[in-house]
C-alpha cells in the first residue's frame, strides 16, 4: 500500500504535534520515522491508523483520501508500544479478536487454523492458552504482531516496538522483523527513537523535527549528504562545533583546530564530524590527550581535552600517544551549516 | 531486631505490637461487639421464636418492600453509574470535572438533606407538587419516592468502584481494538466490560448493600406508612420505638446479616480480581 502524507497539522491546545508533515512511501517499503521525543512521529503514526485526526492537510493511503475513515475500517494493522495486548483474554483469543469481530466472521475451525498458522509464524504457536501477564516481554511483542497480521493488512505501523526488550533480543529480533516484512511483502511504517535501529531495518528513514519530516532518505545518504544541521546533527553521533567562515575556510578559534577549506560566504556556521573525521597529530599544541584506547583495527581512538571543550579524536595513520603528550588535531572532513541554512562539504 | 542497626523508617516492636494491638481492640469494641449483640438479642429466645417474628405481616410487607426498591435501584446506578465511569475514564469533554464532583456529592451531602430536597421537588406544596397533584401522581409518601432518594444516596458505588481501574487501564485495548476493526459496542462488551468485571460485580454488591440498609433519605420520604411504604430500616425502628425488642432485633438482625454476606462476597470478588488482574499487557 502506498502512503501519502501531505501538510498534515495537528495542535494539541496550543501546541503543534504535527506542523506541515509530508510523507510518502512506496508499496512494500520499510520507513522509519526517526526523531527524538517530541518531534511528533507518534502522532503522525497515530494519524495513519486513524487513531487521531488532523486540522489541516490529507492523507492517502492505497490512493484513498482517508479524512472521515474510522480506524476500523481502515485494515492496517497496529503494533502499540505497550502492545496493548487484551489482558483478560488468552494468547489466542488476543490474535483472534481481528477475526471475531468481522461482519463476516470465518468459522470456528477456520479461525483456529489461522490462528494458530500466526502464532506459528511469529514463533510462539506453545503460548496460545496464556494470559498476556504470564509471558514475556519479547513474546507479547510477538503475540502483539501476530494479532495485527490476523486481520491481514497490507499495511503495518509499528510504534516503538523494540522499546521494552533488552538489548541482546532486540537485535535478534529486528533482523526477523525485516525479514517477516520482506517475506510478506506488506508496506511497513516503523516509530523509533533510535537511529541503530532505524538505519539498519529501514529502506528509507525520514527524519522527523518540531512536527515536520525533515529529510527523507537512505541511511546512506542521510550521513553523506543531511539536508539540515538538525539532520547532521541528530543522525551518525556527530560532533557540534561552532566555527567561523573566513576567506574560503572554517576557523574554530577558540578550539585548537586547524582550519579546513570551505565553499561558503564569510559568517558564523557550524560545522558537523564525525568520530572518525578528527585526526590528532604529533606536536606541540594547546591540545592534550586525556585517554587512548587502541583499536585491534585501525587507529588509536583518543580524547582530547581542547580548551573548554572534550573532543573524540583518532590518532593520524602511524602516529602514536600516550596520556597527557601534546598533540594538534585538524579534520579529515565536516559538514557544515552557514547561519543562513547554507551546506558545504568541508576537507 | 536487637542489631545496632535498625532502618529508619522501622518502629520498635513494642510499638508495633501496641499499635496494632489497639486498632485491633478498637474494631473489636467498635464494630464486632455491636453486631455480635444484636445477633444475641434476635436469637435470645430460640430461632423459631425470631423466624415467627418475620413472618409478622408488616415485617414481611417491609420486607417486600426493600425488595422492590433495591431490584429498580441497583440495575439503574449499574448503568448510571458505569456510564459516567466510562465517560470519564474513556474521554475529554467539556464538563468532566463538574460531572466527578457530581458523583461524589451524595458522599457528602446528609442523606436526610437529599430526602427533604425531593419532598421539596415533589411533595404537596413543593416545585412540581401542584403539577403532579393534578394529574394524580404519588411520588412523595409512595414507593417512587423511596426509589427516587434511595438512587440519590446509592448513586456513587458502582461509578467510585469502576472509575479509578478504567483510568488505570487507559485507552490502550480499546484503541487496539477499533485498529482490529471492532466497532464501538463490540468494543466495549468485548474489551471494556471484561477489564472492570470483579470492580463492576463489587461496586454492585456495595450498591445493594446500602440500598437496602438506606434510613435517613428514606425516612423523609416515606411517611412511615405501615405495609405500605415501610422499609426494614424504618421498620426496625419503629418496631424499637414501640417496645416488640424480639421483632426489632429479628429484623434486625436479617439486615446485618445481609451486610455480612456483602462483605464476604466483596472479599471473594476482590481475590478473584488481584488473581487476574497483576500483569499488564
Amino acid at each position: 500500500m502506498t502512503v501519502e502524507v501531505r501538510d498534515v497539522a495537528r495542535r494539541f491546545g496550543g501546541l503543534a504535534a504535527l506542523d506541515g508533515v509530508s510523507l510518502s512511501v512506496a508499496e512494500g517499503e520499510f520507513v522509519a520515522l526517526l526523531g527524538p521525543s517530541g518531534s511528533g512521529k507518534t502522532t503522525l503514526l497515530r494519524v495513519l491508523a486513524g487513531l487521531e485526526g488532523t486540522d489541516a492537510g490529507s492523507v492517502r493511503i492505497a490512493g484513498r483520501e482517508m479524512a472521515g475513515v474510522p480506524a476500523r475500517e481502515r485494515g492496517i494493522g497496529v503494533v502499540f508500544q505497550h502492545y496493548a495486548l487484551f489482558r483478560h483474554m488468552t494468547v489466542f483469543d488476543n490474535v483472534a479478536f481481528g477475526l471475531r469481530v468481522r461482519r463476516q466472521r470465518p468459522s470456528a475451525a477456520e479461525i483456529a487454523t489461522r490462528v494458530r498458522r500466526l502464532l506459528e509464524l511469529v514463533q510462539v504457536p506453545e503460548l496460545e492458552r496464556r494470559y498476556p501477564e504470564q509471558i514475556s516481554g519479547g513474546q507479547r511483542q510477538r503475540v502483539a504482531l501476530a494479532r495485527a497480521l490476523a486481520i491481514e493488512p497490507r499495511l503495518l505501523l509499528l510504534d516503538e516496538p523494540f522499546g521494552a526488550l533488552d538489548a541482546l533480543v532486540r537485535k535478534e529480533v529486528r533482523r526477523w522483523l525485516r525479514g517477516l516484512h520482506d517475506s510478506l511483502g506488506i508496506t511497513s511504517i516503523l516509530v523509533t527513537h533510535d537511529q541503530e535501529e532505524a538505519m539498519e531495518m529501514a529502506d528509507r528513514v525520514a527524519v522527523m523535527e518540531r512536527g515536520r519530516v525533515v529529510q527523507l532518505d537512505t541511511a546512506a545518504a542521510l550521513l553523506r549528504e543531511p539536508a539540515t544541521a538538525f539532520v547532521a546533527g541528530f543522525v551518525g553521533d556527530a560532533a557540534r562545533l561552532p566555527c567561523a567562515v573566513r576567506d574560503g575556510a572554517a576557523h574554530f578559534a577558540p578550539l585548537p583546530i586547524a582550519p579546513v577549506p570551505v565553499a561558503l560566504p564569510d559568517g558564523p556556521a557550524t560545522a558537523f564530524t564525525r568520530p572518525g573525521e578528527m585526526l590528532a597529530h604529533r606536536g606541540d599544541g594547546e591540545a592534550r590527550v586525556r585517554l587512548v584506547r587502541d583499536e585491534v583495527e585501525g587507529p588509536a581512538r583518543l580524547v582530547v581535552q581542547a580548551g573548554p571543550a572534550v573532543l573524540d579524536a583518532v590518532a593520524a595513520p602511524g602516529e602514536a600517544f600516550g596520556r597527557g603528550d601534546p598533540c594538534l588535531l585538524s579534520l579529515r572532513g565536516a559538514h557544515v551549516f552557514s547561519a543562513g541554512g547554507a551546506r558545504a562539504r568541508a576537507g | 531486631m536487637s542489631g545496632a542497626f535498625r532502618r529508619a523508617a522501622q518502629d520498635p516492636p513494642w510499638a508495633r505490637r501496641l499499635l496494632a494491638g489497639g486498632a485491633i481492640l478498637a474494631a473489636l469494641l467498635l464494630l464486632a461487639l455491636p453486631l455480635a449483640a444484636v445477633f444475641t438479642e434476635a436469637l435470645r429466645r430460640g430461632v423459631p421464636a425470631a423466624l415467627e417474628a418475620l413472618r409478622e405481616p408488616d415485617t414481611v410487607a417491609a420486607i417486600w418492600l426493600t425488595l422492590l426498591v433495591a431490584a429498580v435501584t441497583v440495575p439503574v446506578n449499574l448503568f448510571g453509574g458505569l456510564a459516567a465511569a466510562w465517560c470519564i475514564a474513556k474521554f475529554d469533554f467539556p464538563g468532566k470535572r463538574l460531572l466527578t464532583a457530581l458523583i461524589d456529592l451524595p458522599f457528602s451531602v446528609s442523606p436526610v438533606i437529599a430526602g427533604l430536597s425531593f419532598v421539596l421537588m415533589f411533595g404537596a406544596r413543593g416545585w412540581f407538587g401542584p403539577w403532579l397533584e393534578a394529574r394524580d401522581i404519588q411520588i412523595i409518601f409512595a414507593v417512587p419516592g423511596l426509589v427516587l432518594a434511595t438512587l440519590f444516596v446509592t448513586f456513587p458505588f458502582v461509578a467510585r468502584t469502576v472509575l479509578p481501574l478504567m483510568a488505570e487501564q487507559g485507552r490502550d485495548e480499546e484503541e487496539a481494538a477499533a485498529t482490529l476493526g471492532a466497532g464501538g459496542l463490540q468494543t466495549f462488551l468485548l474489551v471494556t466490560l471484561p477489564n472492570v468485571r470483579w470492580a463492576l460485580l463489587a461496586g454492585v454488591l456495595l450498591c445493594n448493600a446500602r440500598a437496602m440498609g438506606e434510613f435517613g433519605a428514606v425516612s423523609v420520604v416515606s411517611g412511615h406508612i405501615r405495609g405500605e411504604t415501610n422499609t426494614v430500616p424504618l421498620h426496625v425502628e419503629i418496631l424499637y420505638n414501640e417496645y416488640q425488642f424480639a421483632g426489632a432485633f429479628a429484623v434486625a438482625a436479617l439486615l446485618a446479616l445481609l451486610g455480612l454476606v456483602t462483605l464476604a462476597a466483596k472479599a471473594v470478588l476482590e481475590r478473584a480480581a488481584g488473581r487476574r488482574a497483576g500483569g499488564e499487557a
